[in-house]
């Protein structure tokens, strides 16, 4: 049998001060382009025509030119993320959606730049046929709301958080609340690397994009539950490891399907971003950013919190047993052998912890 | 026994198969010979599956709110008002009427002594919103009150006006169930126009028939004596505004309606459906005793005691609209009741006894006209008429080449899948390779099977359906992998490696799906799109992945009574 990873042994946790200051120095970067564009006057997110409105123009060809053609004419001038959208009850017509630029920008001049490469304007006071040498015409321009206002993205993070909530109500039902909670933020983290990225190269943001973002939640929290699978049989098989030596035995034990899965989807994603095409190219990188993130965050963001604060509360109980001489609650944990080897939080550190539960 | 055992499974995965099959390829019909060709095929699958506004396009609709209809009914509820309260306060007024004209909106009231014009005024003020000096700018000339409404007052309330038709028309999409619209204000402020895009719908007259069904529900009294007398009809207007003075006038305190009375219901009446009572009119008393605001609820029942076909709307109160109505109903027993449905009187009853919180509006309704009437009443009253300006059907908002592209990419990634897994996991990798195929299979079948419409954010949730069934695979495979290198024997190792995968996958299966059911019931547009497809695919999943994968190696491992080694 073929294989590409064998015996695997490597101290994931060990690098935890790289990993979590690796992810809080990128988390940072995405933070800071967003306050200082927002500062500067610029705007943190690139938004879409979706979530702040635009121009929508209508325009009669005499030959009307392929979409792509369109839009690539409209990106050599500057119009980047136009939607093109052809009248099919009209086949000389298509209808042209740019986002709003800035104040007093003029969205149907800028569309007429660009499609003046295709050749003359008939002249204002003209019908298209009249004018021999005019090439289209610009019959409406109207501006349009957003999609997605302000009401409806409030509602959207809403859905989304209680989402979370629901993810982290299951773990923890299904583990311990811990292994909830790291997850959960493990996907944060993700969410927030991915919205960083957008924001430092300023990639518009459509609502694609949003589906793009809970694409790789399911991911990142699918990815994340693997290896916290693994570490719940392997704390009933291997009672006397630490919670340490187990979590990385589990990492190290699941690695190769690790690879394996989110190498073919990383691989997918990818040819998405390369042959996918300019208007999908936001949602890919959305997919691509996102699947990298999603792997790397189980492994380097929520197995280290979790065992932090397993230890955490491990040294609690004992040391509330110890003060009050009686068994805790939780009383499964405290049987567990006292860290000895490769803590992360010291007991000894731990004074005040005595009321945890 | 377990040759039966595996009998069953295969019966179960064969007819699953086909069934998801024929949901997805099948016609909606008998299918003749011609469907099974290929040309028949593709057209089915092109009718089953039905695409969104971004990947096959639709309707674009663009509508006006006829604001100066509400500003017109603003400033008239606010004259009859106003002369109420005049006269209430004990004042004589000869009159008052609403002025509007020229773009400008007036409330006039004529007194008789101009000395009192000012003690008019707060009196009037004191129960009329016409006080707000930041709409309505008052000035008084010898015997005439006016109140003006200011531009910047018209603008406001104008501008709410297209903002309120927007939310319900987007309330009303949603309860047809039209997948991911887009919704904008369209052309310049001052236009108060509406865009609607919204992938091919199966009756669009229909559809714009409800979006711009007004749905101005009100209760109101019947003028007239109490029953044992009938209700008190008229067969003109002018013999209904007679009836109310000599001079021809209505006091502001009533209005005559239109009425159209239902065809009493006989064993022989069916005959002429059509046949209608002629127009007649009746006076009531205005303002109303409530109005559609004050609704809970609607929904549409057979008639009690009509016709099998009959319709009729059941109709449920808010508390404060409950507490109103009973009172009312409670001091006029033996009085006449009318529905108003857009100013006409749809029907009169005598009230029998206090009535809180419930009613019923008849009057001839199909159950799809009824169905629909009692879906834009939950969704509320549109502030002003709609009409449409203009009706365009488009292509795909993402484009037919950014489409084309985005297929070509997916099948690239798709087959860079399919040739990892037959070359890792060789004759185990034929076996996740048919379990994807089925997972593709009735993930669309089940996407039809609930009517979903296919957008991008609903290929999002595909594609995290795809990744996360090649990992239920992998899963396995790695897991029967270890089993072996630890010593086991196959049927072992497989046995094991199923148990132990298996709690995994529920577990990454059972966390998503809980997250998407999340959004699926609170989420709207693009959020709902991909939680449809991914809880769908999930289930499918379990089914796939699992059930499919796990009989194909008993039946690998039936065929012998030892196996030795296993191509994985």
């Amino acid at each position: 049998m073929f294989q590409i990873l064998k015996d695997i042994n490597v101290d994931w946790l060990g690098n935890r001060v790289w990993f979590i200051g690796i992810s809080v120095l990128l988390m940072l970067a995405g933070l800071g382009s967003a306050i200082f564009r927002q500062a500067t006057g610029g705007q943190a997110f690139n938004l879409g025509v979706d979530f702040k409105g635009g121009t929508v123009v209508t325009a009669r060809f005499k030959q009307r030119p392929s979409d792509a053609a369109i839009r690539e004419t409209l990106a050599n001038k500057g119009v980047h993320d136009a939607v093109v959208q052809p009248v099919t009850d009209r086949p000389d017509t298509v209808l042209i959606k740019v986002p709003l630029e800035g104040e007093g920008e003029d969205g149907r001049a800028k569309v007429r730049d660009a499609l003046n490469s295709f050749g003359p304007e008939a002249a204002p006071a003209t019908e298209l046929e009249a004018d021999p040498n005019a090439a289209y015409k610009i019959v409406g321009t109207d501006a349009v709301g957003a999609i997605a206002g302000a009401q409806l993205r409030n509602k959207a993070i809403a859905v989304t958080l209680a989402a979370l909530v629901g993810i982290l109500i299951y773990i923890a039902a299904r583990f311990e609340w811990t292994y909830g909670a790291a997850a959960v933020i493990a996907v944060f983290h993700d969410v927030l690397v991915t919205l960083g990225f957008f924001s430092v190269f300023q990639i518009e943001v459509s609502l694609n994009v949003i589906a793009a973002l809970l694409t790789l939640v399911g991911f990142s929290v699918n990815d994340t539950i693997v290896v916290f699978d693994r570490i719940r049989e392997n704390r009933k098989l291997h009672r006397r490891d630490s919670l340490y030596k187990i979590t990385n035995d589990s990492i190290n034990q699941t690695l190769s399907r690790t690879v394996i899965t989110n190498g073919l989807v990383f691989l997918s994603v990818l040819a998405l971003v390369l042959f996918g095409g300019d208007v999908l190219r936001a949602f890919s990188l959305a997919l691509f950013i996102g699947v990298i993130f999603g792997t790397y965050s189980s492994i380097a963001i929520a197995s280290p919190i979790m065992v932090w604060w397993e230890q955490r509360i491990e040294a609690a109980n004992r040391e509330a047993a110890l003060s009050f001489n009686q068994p805790v609650r939780g009383g499964v944990r405290s049987s567990a052998k006292p860290t000895t080897r490769e803590p992360i939080t010291p007991a000894r550190k731990r004074s005040t912890g005595a009321g945890r539960a | 026994m377990k040759k039966k055992n595996l009998l069953t499974r295969i019966i179960i995965i064969v007819v699953v198969t086909i069934f998801g099959l024929y949901l997805v390829i099948g016609p909606r019909r008998r299918p003749t010979l011609k469907d099974f060709t290929w040309s028949g095929i593709k057209q089915s699958l092109a009718s089953n599956i039905k695409l969104g506004l971004d990947l096959q396009g639709g309707s674009h609709l663009v509508m006006r709110v006829k604001t100066e209809e509400f500003l017109r009914r603003l400033t008239e509820e606010n004259s009859i008002a106003a002369q109420n309260a005049a006269k209430d306060a004990g004042y004589e007024i000869k009159g008052g009427r609403a002025e509007i004209g020229g773009g400008d909106y007036h409330v006039v009231v004529d007194v008789t002594d101009p000395s009192k014009a000012n003690e008019i005024k707060d009196a009037v003020e004191k129960k009329v919103e016409l006080g707000d000096t930041s709409v309505w700018a008052y000035s008084a000339s010898g015997e005439q009150l006016r109140w003006t409404m200011t531009q910047a007052a018209q603008r406001m309330l104008a501008d709410n006006a297209t903002t309120q038709a927007l939310n319900i028309i987007d309330s009303r999409i949603n309860a047809l169930g039209i997948v991911e619209p887009t919704l904008q204000t369209h052309g310049a402020q001052s236009a108060h126009q509406i865009l609607l895009q919204m992938p091919g719908v199966q009756d669009p007259e229909r559809v714009k028939e409800i979006l711009k069904g007004e749905s101005r529900l009100e209760l109101v009294h019947v003028i007239g004596p109490p029953s044992p007398a009938p209700a008190t009809t008229y067969p003109t207007e002018a013999a209904a505004i007679e009836s109310l003075n000599s001079a021809g006038t209505i006091p502001p305190n009533r209005k005559v309606l239109p009425y159209t009375e239902r065809m009493e219901l006989s064993a022989n009446s069916s005959d002429d459906q059509n046949q209608q009572r002629p127009k007649q009119w009746v006076v009531v008393e205005t303002p109303a005793i409530i109005d559609g605001s004050e609704l809970r609820n609607a929904t549409a029942v057979p008639s009690q005691g009509g016709r099998a076909d009959d319709y009729e709307i059941n109709f449920s109160l808010k508390r404060t609209g409950a507490d109103k109505f009973g009172a009312w109903t409670g001091s006029h027993i033996n009085e006449y009741m009318g529905v108003v449905l857009n100013g006409e009187v749809k029907s009169i009853a005598y009230i029998k006894s206090q009535i809180f919180d419930s009613g019923q509006i008849t009057g001839r309704f199909t159950q799809q006209s009824a169905e629909d009437l009692a879906l834009t009443l939950r969704s509320g009253a549109l502030p002003a008429p709609i009409e449409y300006l203009e009706e365009r059907t488009v292509g795909p908002s993402l484009g037919q080449d950014s489409i084309r592209a985005g297929v070509r990419a997916s099948l690239v990634g798709l087959a860079l899948v399919v040739v990892f897994m037959l070359f890792y996991y060789r004759g185990s990798g034929v076996n996740a390779v048919i379990a994807l195929i089925l997972n593709m299979i009735l993930m669309l079948a089940g996407l039809i099977a609930f009517g979903a419409t296919l957008t991008l954010p609903g290929i999002a949730g595909i594609i995290l359906t795809i990744g996360m069934a090649v990992d239920s695979n992998v899963l396995i495979f790695e897991r029967i992998r270890e089993e072996l290198r630890s010593g086991k024997t196959v049927a072992s190792a497989v046995d094991m490696g199923f148990q132990r995968a298996f709690i995994t996958i529920i577990d990454t299966h059972v966390t998503t799906i809980v997250s998407s059911l999340f959004l699926f019931v609170f989420g709207t547009g693009p959020i709902r799109g991909f939680a449809v497809t991914l809880v769908i695919g999930l289930l499918v999943n379990l089914f796939s992945a699992v059930y499919v994968s796990r009989t194909i190696f008993i039946w690998l491992l039936s065929r012998k009574e030892r196996v030795e080694s296993l191509s994985i």
